[in-house]
């Protein structure tokens, strides 16, 4: 981590926490025990998503209407859906989708709020109040609306839910980002640099990015668990994932019809986003605790 | 205080100038030709062209977008592709079936997150707390058309107590406003307990205290009343979020609000009906939000100050 | 010195603090007799336990603090064994307590008129609307001007003298027997300050209260009090009446704090501070806690913890200087 901020030895405050502090910061989420839960079960959902489509021996798309709608059994673990495919299989292969969509959104989302946030921070003045109307144009649109607005002018299918996912994601972390630069941009240090003659751009690269790291990743933490619920959803409402995709929300659209009477069919697919959605959050909440000034010992 | 009610006022104008914008140019951003995906992929040239014709589609944008709001200001969202009915037509018969659900939630949910939030603060550390913030956790991370499926395969089907679907009677009430319920009163419990853990230790509540004030006025009178104040504003972002998810509530339960309507709308390809709900969705939000800051003002009175 | 009336009795009381590095004895084995109707000034440094004692007596210590032993007698009942419901008809009605921070200890969404009334509800059953009337006499007692209109007004519209009054108006509403001060001026303008210390004067004789004022100034005692406590490290060093602790101060620790003070009548460039800091609580010395720092300590103060005596004038001190095993060890060596 060293060599991340070349000015690590300066005082920091309010909710920024600079580069050299984040051996303590580990030390606190290590104390955290439903933090590190939280971490471990995310590197267990990445491995298993990497290496159990390898694992599992039925195919996840392939139709077998003889085995439609079994229980669960030794061989059907979680059962079978209605077009006789092993649901824990599809849950399996479904993880790779879950874990893509969320990191992909929140990465785009990132890559457009971030440097919005910093622009409107840093340099403040007008273009600010442009970026900050923007903003307080997409947030006007409660929750998923602007989710489900998009995907039903784009269309369905994966790329169009990242999209839309991400879009819904920028206003927070261009918020989030302008406030922690306006704190950083604060700093004595910022303003001897600037005397020394550096460039905004250097500035901004060198000096304020590192100084507003943890905000970043704390909210980028907290909103994958949001993107893999939304997507969830987008693809329940039939507007994400398209069949036989074994998305998990899609799975859930699919089995609905046939839950009366076959429960399994929609309690797995259900429990397994929310296991997810768990995992991101409980990470997510101890990151912040441990990052957050007030609690540093 | 008036003088803060008009300035906030003037505020909300912008936003809802580009909240029509936005909404405008939804219509722009469908990929290909609009009028060709709404008149039909099979449909022959003719049709199209008369599509395009309604839709106003041959003029140049900046024209639509001034005929678009001139005919909102006259209260004329367009009318429906499918049904050929005026679009708020179709709108309002459904407006108060989700404006209620979403109420009816956002009480729930307000309720019940503060008696958690309250009773977790006060118990802080202990089993209960742990247990409430371990229950909210879990009821933020779960989908909630998940949670209406499984409140229906349990309450419905294998109980057979409440109607699994439908909305009007108190029992069609009770499971669709849990389900959307759920989710809010998890953040609510979640921010009042924080809140109030750092109420708790202010020298105020020290000085009731000393007062000889029992330890339940001390805590909800004293405490709560200063906790809630960042709740609000909690309560507010909340409300439009458990409107957003009336869509998935009412796809679940089958209920005929505004949720379900756009729902239709996007898989029938009925644009102008998608608009007209999306942009009821965000004004209600611009005014909740309003009315939001206007409270917070009215509770938080050292704000005049700070 | 004519020995007081006990009106409070404060035997062994012993408050500690569990924290990530250990016990924290803040108050650590203190006896000490609040006389009626007569000031008690307790003195010391911060971090000497004065506060914690203060916030022990109406069991207000805050977590993660906790009353590990002791008794406190009142009228021969014993504070600390009352129920919770016995306590509260204590606390705000025959103690009452006022603290550091005016700008703080008042809560900021009510007025200050309903905070004040909210005792005069609680303890003699009054409706609102008759409470909201005694409050606002209560107001003109404590000298505030326009009382009417400032019972309606809320803690940020005041200053911070005002807000202090409000406090010492919410404190003296049902006419205590005993008023708890914990430095009530340090938070306020030098000006205002003698001005509120002025006011719980005059506010005790004419009520004829027990008053305990709490305070890291001799100067504050010397206006206020009629007897003093010097508390050191959770302990009682040296009580006396006013008057004969600043004619004739005994214990070196309040030497030390004389000393510290910026006095007139003398031509001094510099001040003496007492060399040396308040020891780490969780590492007390073993025998007498001040031996360190004291600049007359010997062997034996290091090795055993000396006794609060009597001593001929009715003055009581905890130092080995005031004892015949001194005289032997200045013979030995």
């Amino acid at each position: 981590m060293t060599g991340l901020a070349t000015g690590s030895d300066n005082d920091t405050s309010g909710a920024v926490v600079s580069t050299s502090n984040w051996r303590l910061v580990y030390r606190k989420l290590k104390k955290n025990k439903t933090a590190l839960f939280g971490g471990y079960l995310i590197l267990l959902l990445i491995v298993v998503a990497i290496v159990g489509p390898y694992l599992t021996v039925h195919d996840p798309v392939r139709v077998d209407l003889g085995n439609r709608l079994q229980s669960p059994s030794a061989e059907f673990w979680l059962g079978t859906d209605h077009n006789g495919r092993d649901v824990f299989t599809r849950l399996i292969h479904g993880m790779q989708i879950t874990l893509f969509v969320g990191f992909a959104s929140v990465l785009v989302g990132a890559l457009v709020g971030v440097p919005l946030g910093i622009v409107s921070g840093y340099y403040g003045g007008a273009i600010d109040s442009v970026i900050m109307r923007i903003i307080d144009v997409l947030l006007a649109f409660p929750g998923i609306l602007l989710a489900i607005a998009l995907v039903s002018v784009l269309g369905g299918g994966i790329g169009n839910v990242i999209i839309a996912v991400a879009v819904f994601a920028i206003p927070t972390f261009a918020r989030v980002v302008r406030g922690s630069t306006l704190t950083v941009k604060k700093l004595e240090y910022i303003d001897a640099v600037r005397a020394l003659g550096a460039t905004d751009l250097r500035i901004i690269v060198k000096h304020v990015l590192p100084n507003i790291l943890s905000p970043i990743i704390v909210q980028a933490t907290l909103r994958i668990a949001i993107a893999i619920l939304v997507a969830s959803t987008l693809s329940f409402l039939g507007l994400g994932a398209q069949p036989p995709s074994p998305e998990w929300g899609r799975m859930l659209s699919d089995g609905r019809n046939y839950m009366f009477d076959y429960p399994h069919v929609a309690l797995f697919p259900g429990l397994a986003i929310a296991i997810a959605v768990l995992a991101f959050n409980l990470f997510g909440d101890g990151l912040r605790d441990a990052l957050d000034p007030k609690t540093k010992k | 205080m008036f003088k803060f009610i008009v300035r906030r006022f003037l505020q909300t104008i912008p936003v809802v100038i580009g909240v029509t914008l936005l909404v405008f140019s939804l219509m722009h951003f469908i990929p290909g030709d609009p009028a060709q995906i709404m008149a039909g992929e099979t449909a022959p040239p003719e049709q199209v062209e008369r599509m395009r014709e309604r839709l106003g589609l041959n003029d140049p944008v900046y024209v639509q977008y001034g005929r678009y709001v001139t005919n909102l200001l006259q209260g004329d969202m367009g009318q429906s592709i499918r049904s050929s009915r005026n679009v708020l037509d179709e709108i309002r018969p459904r407006f108060w079936i989700t404006v209620k659900l979403a109420l009816y939630s956002t009480i729930l949910s307000v309720f019940i997150g503060l008696i958690a939030g309250v009773f977790s603060a006060v118990r802080r550390y202990g089993l209960a707390d742990t247990t409430i913030m371990i229950i909210a956790l879990f009821g933020l991370s779960m989908p909630n058309f998940w949670l209406g499926l499984m409140l229906i395969q349990f309450f419905s089907i294998e109980l057979s107590l409440l109607p699994p679907s439908g909305w009007g009677t108190w029992q069609q009430t009770i499971l669709p406003v849990i389900t959307l319920g759920t989710a809010g009163a998890a953040i609510i419990a979640r921010v009042t307990r924080a809140s109030m853990l750092e109420v708790i230790n202010q020298d105020y509540v020290r000085t009731a205290r000393a007062k000889g004030l029992s330890e339940r006025v001390v805590i909800y009178k004293h405490a709560l009343k200063n906790a809630m104040i960042p709740v609000i504003t909690v309560v507010g972002l909340e409300l439009g979020v458990l409107l957003s998810g009336t869509v998935l509530t009412e796809t679940v339960f089958s209920i005929n609000g505004m949720g379900r309507l756009v729902i239709h709308a996007i898989s029938s390809r009925d644009f102008p009906v998608v608009q007209g709900v999306v942009l009821i969705f965000a004004l209600m939000f611009v005014l909740v939000n309003f009315l939001v800051d206007v409270s917070y003002r009215y509770f938080n009175k050292r704000v005049d100050y700070n | 010195m004519e020995q007081p009336k006990p009106f409070l009795e404060i035997r062994n009381l012993t408050t500690v603090f569990d924290t990530d590095a250990g016990q924290v004895k803040a108050v650590n084995d203190l006896s000490l007799v609040v006389p009626e109707g007569k000031a008690l000034g307790v003195v010391g440094e911060s971090g000497s336990g004065k506060s914690v004692m203060s916030m022990s007596i109406l069991r207000l210590v805050r977590e993660p603090g906790r009353i590990a032993a002791g008794e406190i007698l009142m009228g021969g009942e014993d504070i600390l064994k009352l129920s919770e419901k016995a306590l509260r008809r204590i606390r705000g009605n025959r103690i009452s307590m006022i603290f550091q921070e005016p700008m703080t200890s008042l809560n900021p969404v009510f007025t200050v008129g309903e905070q004040i009334a909210e005792a005069y509800q609680v303890h003699q059953g009054m409706r609102k609307s008759k409470a909201l009337e005694r409050s606002v006499d209560m107001l003109r007692q404590v000298g505030i001007p326009s009382p009417e209109k400032r019972a309606r007004q809320y803690p940020f519209e005041l200053s911070g003298g005002m807000r202090q009054r409000v406090m010492i108006a919410m404190a003296l509403a049902c006419n205590p027997s005993l008023l708890i001060a914990d430095e009530p001026t340090t938070a306020l303008d030098v000006t205002i300050q003698a001005q509120i210390l002025d006011l719980i004067k005059s506010l005790q004789t004419e009520l004829n209260m027990s008053v305990i004022m709490i305070t890291h100034n001799l100067g504050v005692v010397a206006e206020t009090c009629d007897y003093v406590a010097v508390m050191y490290c959770g302990k009682v060093v040296e009580y006396a009446d006013v008057e004969t602790l600043f004619r004739e101060p005994k214990h070196p620790y309040t030497l030390g704090l004389f000393n510290s003070l910026p006095r007139h009548d003398e031509d001094r460039d510099e001040l003496i501070a007492i060399q040396g800091a308040v020891p780490n609580p969780t590492n007390l010395p073993t025998g007498c806690t001040f031996a360190p720092r004291c600049p007359d300590a010997r062997p034996l103060c290091e090795q055993e913890a000396p006794a609060l005596l009597d001593q001929d004038d009715n003055t009581q001190v905890r130092c080995w200087k005031f004892t015949e095993k001194w005289q032997e060890t200045v013979e030995n060596t």
